[in-house]
């Protein structure tokens, strides 16, 4: 079977083929020139200019320590939003080892899904030697697999940057902890970690110490001033319990936000990590710096994908 | 002295049975088919190419009653190898027990019923930790007074060894599995019971090649277990605090090469547990020569019983007491095991016990075997015929038509799917739905044991798959962990390194790191191979996806669809790849992934040619021990497919 041209891919997509999602997912991993080259492709296919808006997935972002139990949830989630009659597709970013490159990429095995059900999709991914972050790939993986389900998931492991970027990239960002790890807590009391969406502490069926966990995150929210922000406790394992719960509050969570907003703003946001990544620290300075880069972008209008603004900033430069 | 058997249908075990039996062996060793030991009934999609295989399909009381046949229960000393299912079988055996009017007081026996080693090693598992140790403990509670003579669990360390264990870690994850196991039975029974409960735990231990070290193991785990007695359990009656094991000597170091070699490995590892007196085996298993190459047959199991029976009758073994008693070196070794056990246990201890350290014991064993099979790569570890002393003359042993091994009529898959249709289609279908639903509210109920309405289903004619899904349906499906996301990174060595230049290049040709999907189709639980080749793969720069044993074809297509991988590797040693592997095939092809497969496990030679004819583009047995170089072979076979160069070799 040939390749399909990338266009086809991405209208597929932008029609809600899901089938089309695991070959856009090759094409978008592909870093040669010419990969590259058809993902813009592609891309253009599923911008908010070919959609005519924002693409109509739900994107969340399922960060948190390793072993606090993102996949199990996801487990559990999947199949809640699957009875609610929900399409999924989940982005798992695993770390790669520093030495060889290589990767195991362990988190699939924990998301239990029917192979023969085709509105579930997932795709593990692997950080890429890039410290902490998400890879630019799944970044564009995201937001092209948001044209054709209804929930986009991307569980990373929450530490340092790629916080940051899942916050940047998603609607919804799902913090998760299990019982007993001060650490939350301590991180948001210091303000060195931003203040998430929704909290989820994990592990309910451990009984005391999940409860304990859950008021201890709530209090300190109410004295950031936060006391809006839920902290759902949830039980993954069966019998599960308070999985609906945490899929109303991260419904609510896109109701109550200008999505297209937080969107644009992730949109510039990535062009900009992009074109670093791509060009490095001295062409930004070319630019004026950051702040200079991001008044420029601000100014662009509103229905330009990642990889035409990423363009501009080149062409602003003076890089081609 | 016994064999462990078990083939096929309940009749034609039955009749090997009888005939083992008039042949003056006193006791039976069942072994069952994996659909019946992870329930499952033979009709069930994961059963395909399982049933009657690897031992014989037991599917509801009726199964039962032809097995047992013309044996006389109250008579008989019955050693069951079956684990999460093992409350279900006890419950068959008793109810025919009952209906042929033996009192269950007179029942003899041992179930397996080591559940942790299942989720470290043996991988026929059901049901997740928590609930597994309860079925457990509900086991130990009921049969303590209702079938007192009955070992309701047996601890295996054995299969650790298998797993890539070292003396230490065999030591310390098996008792720390026998404290968890106590731990729980305690909240079950009084107090005055408990040192009998403590009296019946027995074990069933490895013995390697290394047969010196080994035999301190045994002596070590023996000082051990009394020490646990004493202090954690405060039991004092002696009889009580004696370690009692049986064996089965190591298999995972016999080899495919040279397999004639694998009887004097087989001897030495025997010495281990019956050279001294004060740390001898109660009872012996041991493997046969062909271990490597497929199922013993009854000729190759003889040869194996007749290693046993020259030790007992020719040599002066059994005439001394305890030869190594006062030897400084032999003195010196177990404390040094008793020292490193007894620090590997407080690790699991800090992790809150067995159950909870699953996971951190796993990527231990995994490892452990890791270091194991690099060693032998390297030339490190010697074995004789498979890395050193490799020329030989051809073998005798295996120029029959047979390729000297045992073979299963796939026949019997098709009768027992059958039979079993027909069994639930004649029973009293109301008896039975109402004996399940006794069974689920019990099950909901952790106050209430288990073995009263499984008791109840076993006697309405439930079978061995419905008794197991009401279960599943209450305590959820469960995925052991794998051992391999944690596994530490491979020390560098020249070769390796050189391959990860290669795969460096091809994945830039191909514009993304090489990707491989390592999948275990059907029940197999042989993770060892697929372990070890995912940690290599990895450490050889690729991305790795591999979502541990038992997947049906349709998943295995579908994740190599999902996740764009680059070759499928699949992994089967249990004997079903002749109906698996085509399954995967065609699956693969049906989702529209064009890639290609390579396969390894235990494939006879002529199987492997006709794979290859299916379309599989490699397979690989045990002497293809490089792995390394296997590794090597995938990355070519990739950058051939996508037409890229794979660079200098
Ligand atoms: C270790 C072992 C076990 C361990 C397994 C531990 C584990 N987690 O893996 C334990 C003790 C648990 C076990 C249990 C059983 N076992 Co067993 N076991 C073995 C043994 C001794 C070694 C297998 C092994 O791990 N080798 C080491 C690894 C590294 O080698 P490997 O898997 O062969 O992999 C190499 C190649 O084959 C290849 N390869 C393998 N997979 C892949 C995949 C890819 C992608 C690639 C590229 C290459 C590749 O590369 C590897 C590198 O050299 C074999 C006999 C033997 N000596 O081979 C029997 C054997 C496989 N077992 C057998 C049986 C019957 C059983 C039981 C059913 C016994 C019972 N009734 O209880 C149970 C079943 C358990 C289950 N759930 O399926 C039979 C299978 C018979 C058959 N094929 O017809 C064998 C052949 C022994 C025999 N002759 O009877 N077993
Ligand atoms: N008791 C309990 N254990 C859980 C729960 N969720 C996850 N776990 C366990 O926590 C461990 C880590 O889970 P995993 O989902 O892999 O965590 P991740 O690394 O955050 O993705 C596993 O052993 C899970 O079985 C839960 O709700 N209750
Ligand atoms: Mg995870």
């Amino acid at each position: 079977m040939p390749p399909e041209g990338a266009a086809t891919l991405g209208r597929r997509l932008r029609e809600r083929d899901r089938s089309a999602a695991p070959q856009a997912l090759n094409l978008i991993e592909d870093r040669t020139p010419a990969g590259r080259e058809r993902t813009r492709e592609l891309l253009a296919e599923v911008s908010p200019a070919a959609l005519g808006g924002e693409a109509p997935g739900h994107l969340v972002g399922l960060t948190g320590p390793p072993g606090a139990g993102k996949s199990t949830l996801l487990s559990a989630l999947v199949a809640e939003w699957r009875s609610r009659g929900r399409t999924v597709a989940v982005l798992a970013v695993d770390p790669s080892s520093k030495r060889s490159g290589g990767s195991l990429l362990g988190d699939r095995a924990r998301i239990a899904h029917d192979p023969a059900d085709d509105g579930v999709l997932i795709r593990s991914t692997a950080a890429g030697t890039r410290l902490g972050g998400l890879a630019a790939p799944t970044r564009e993986a995201a937001a092209a697999l948001a044209a054709a389900f209804d929930m986009v998931v991307v569980e990373t492991v929450g530490v340092g940057q790629s916080e940051t970027d899942v916050e940047e990239l998603c609607d919804t960002v799902a913090v998760v902890v299990q019982p007993g790890s001060g650490d939350t807590l301590q991180f948001l009391k210091a303000g060195i970690m931003e203040v998430p969406d929704v909290l989820v502490v994990t592990k309910a069926d451990l009984g005391e110490v999940a409860l304990r966990a859950r008021r201890d995150l709530a209090s300190a929210l109410r004295s950031l001033g936060r006391r809006d922000t839920p902290v759902v406790a949830v039980s993954s394992l069966p019998p599960t319990s308070g999985i609906d719960a945490l899929a109303d509050a991260i419904d609510a969570h896109r109701e109550r936000i200008d999505l297209p907003a937080r969107r644009l703003r992730s949109r510039r946001l990535s062009a900009l990590a992009d074109f670093t990544v791509e060009h490095g620290e001295s062409a930004l300075r070319a630019l004026g710096g950051r702040r200079a880069a991001e008044r420029l972008l601000a100014e662009q209008d509103p229905a330009l994908g990642v990889p035409e603004l990423t363009a501009l900033l080149a062409a602003r430069a003076g890089l081609r | 002295m016994r064999t462990y058997a078990g083939h096929s249908n309940a009749r034609e075990s039955n009749a090997l049975y009888r005939k083992n039996l008039e042949k003056g062996q006193t006791g039976l060793s069942i072994a069952f088919d994996l659909p019946t030991q992870t329930g499952y009934d033979p009709d069930h999609e994961l059963a395909r190419g399982e049933v009657g295989k690897v031992g014989v399909s037991i599917a509801h009381k009726g199964d039962m009653h032809t097995l047992l046949d013309g044996i006389p229960l109250g008579e008989m000393n019955t050693s069951m190898t079956i684990n999460a299912t093992a409350a279900w079988l006890l419950a068959l055996y008793m109810t025919v027990a009952e209906e042929n009017g033996v009192d269950r007081k007179l029942l003899q026996g041992t179930t397996q019923n080591d559940i942790i080693k299942e989720f470290l090693s043996r991988g026929t598992y059901a049901f997740p930790p928590g609930p597994s140790m309860r079925l457990i403990a509900d086991m130990i509670a009921f049969t303590v007074d209702e079938v007192p003579k009955w070992n309701p669990i047996n601890i295996c360390s054995y299969h650790l060894q298998e797993a890539g264990a070292t003396p230490v870690q065999e030591i310390a994850y098996s008792l720390s599995t026998a404290q968890a196991v106590l731990d729980a039975a305690r909240e079950r029974v009084d107090e005055a019971t408990f040192p009998r409960v403590f009296g019946r735990i027995s074990f069933f231990v490895n013995a390697g090649i290394r047969f010196i070290e080994e035999h301190a193991k045994l002596r070590a785990m023996s000082a051990l277990w009394r020490e646990i007695g004493r202090e954690r359990y405060g039991v004092t009656d002696e009889r009580h605090l004696r370690f009692r094991y049986g064996v089965q000597v190591n298999s995972l170091g016999l080899t495919e090469s040279q397999p004639e070699n694998n009887v004097i490995r087989i001897v030495l590892e025997a010495l281990a547990v019956t050279l001294g007196r004060d740390a001898r085996a109660r009872a012996i298993q041991l493997p046969a020569w062909n271990e490597a190459l497929g199922l013993p047959r009854p000729w190759d199991q003889q040869w194996s019983l007749r290693i046993q029976q020259i030790l007992a009758y020719e040599t002066d073994l059994l005439e001394y007491p305890d030869i190594f008693e006062g030897s400084k070196v032999v003195e010196a070794l177990v404390e040094e095991l008793i020292e490193g056990a007894r620090r590997e246990m407080a690790v699991v201890e800090e992790h809150g016990g067995a159950v909870e350290a699953v996971g951190y014991m796993k990527t231990q064993l995994v490892e452990s075997h890791r270091a194991r099979v690099q060693r032998i790569e390297r030339g490190e570890l010697k074995v004789v015929g498979q890395n050193v002393f490799t020329s030989t003359e051809p073998s005798p042993l295996q120029q029959g038509d047979d390729g000297g091994i045992l073979t299963v009529d796939p026949e019997v898959e098709r009768e027992q799917v059958e039979a079993v249709r027909r069994w639930r289609s004649e029973r009293d279908q109301a008896a039975v739905d109402a004996a399940l639903a006794r069974l689920a509210e019990a099950a909901r109920d952790e106050s209430r044991n288990i073995m009263g309405p499984t008791l109840e289903a076993a006697r309405a004619g439930a079978t061995t798959g419905e008794w197991a899904a009401v279960l599943r349906e209450v305590f959820g499906e469960y995925r052991a962990p794998t051992g391999v996301a944690d596994a530490a990174a491979s020390p560098d060595d020249d070769s390796l390194e050189q391959l990860r230049e290669r795969v460096d290049r091809v994945s830039e040709a191909l514009g993304r790191r090489i990707k491989i999907l390592v999948g275990k189709p059907g029940l197999d639980g042989h993770s060892n191979g697929a372990e070890q080749i995912a940690v290599r793969a990895r450490d050889a720069g690729m991305d790795v996806v591999y979502e541990g044993i038992r997947l049906t074809p349709a998943r295995i297509a579908t994740t190599a669809v999902q996740e764009g991988v680059h070759v499928v590797g699949l992994s089967i040693l249990s004997g079903s790849h002749r109906e698996l592997i085509p399954a995967v095939l065609e699956a693969l092809r049906g989702a529209g992934a064009d890639v290609p497969v390579v396969v390894g496990g235990i494939i006879p030679a002529a199987d492997a040619e006709q794979l290859r004819e299916q379309g599989v583009a490699r397979v690989y047995t045990p002497k293809d021990f490089e792995i390394t170089r296997i590794m090597g072979d995938i990355v070519d076979l990739v950058a051939e497919r996508h037409g890229v160069a794979a660079g200098a070799a």
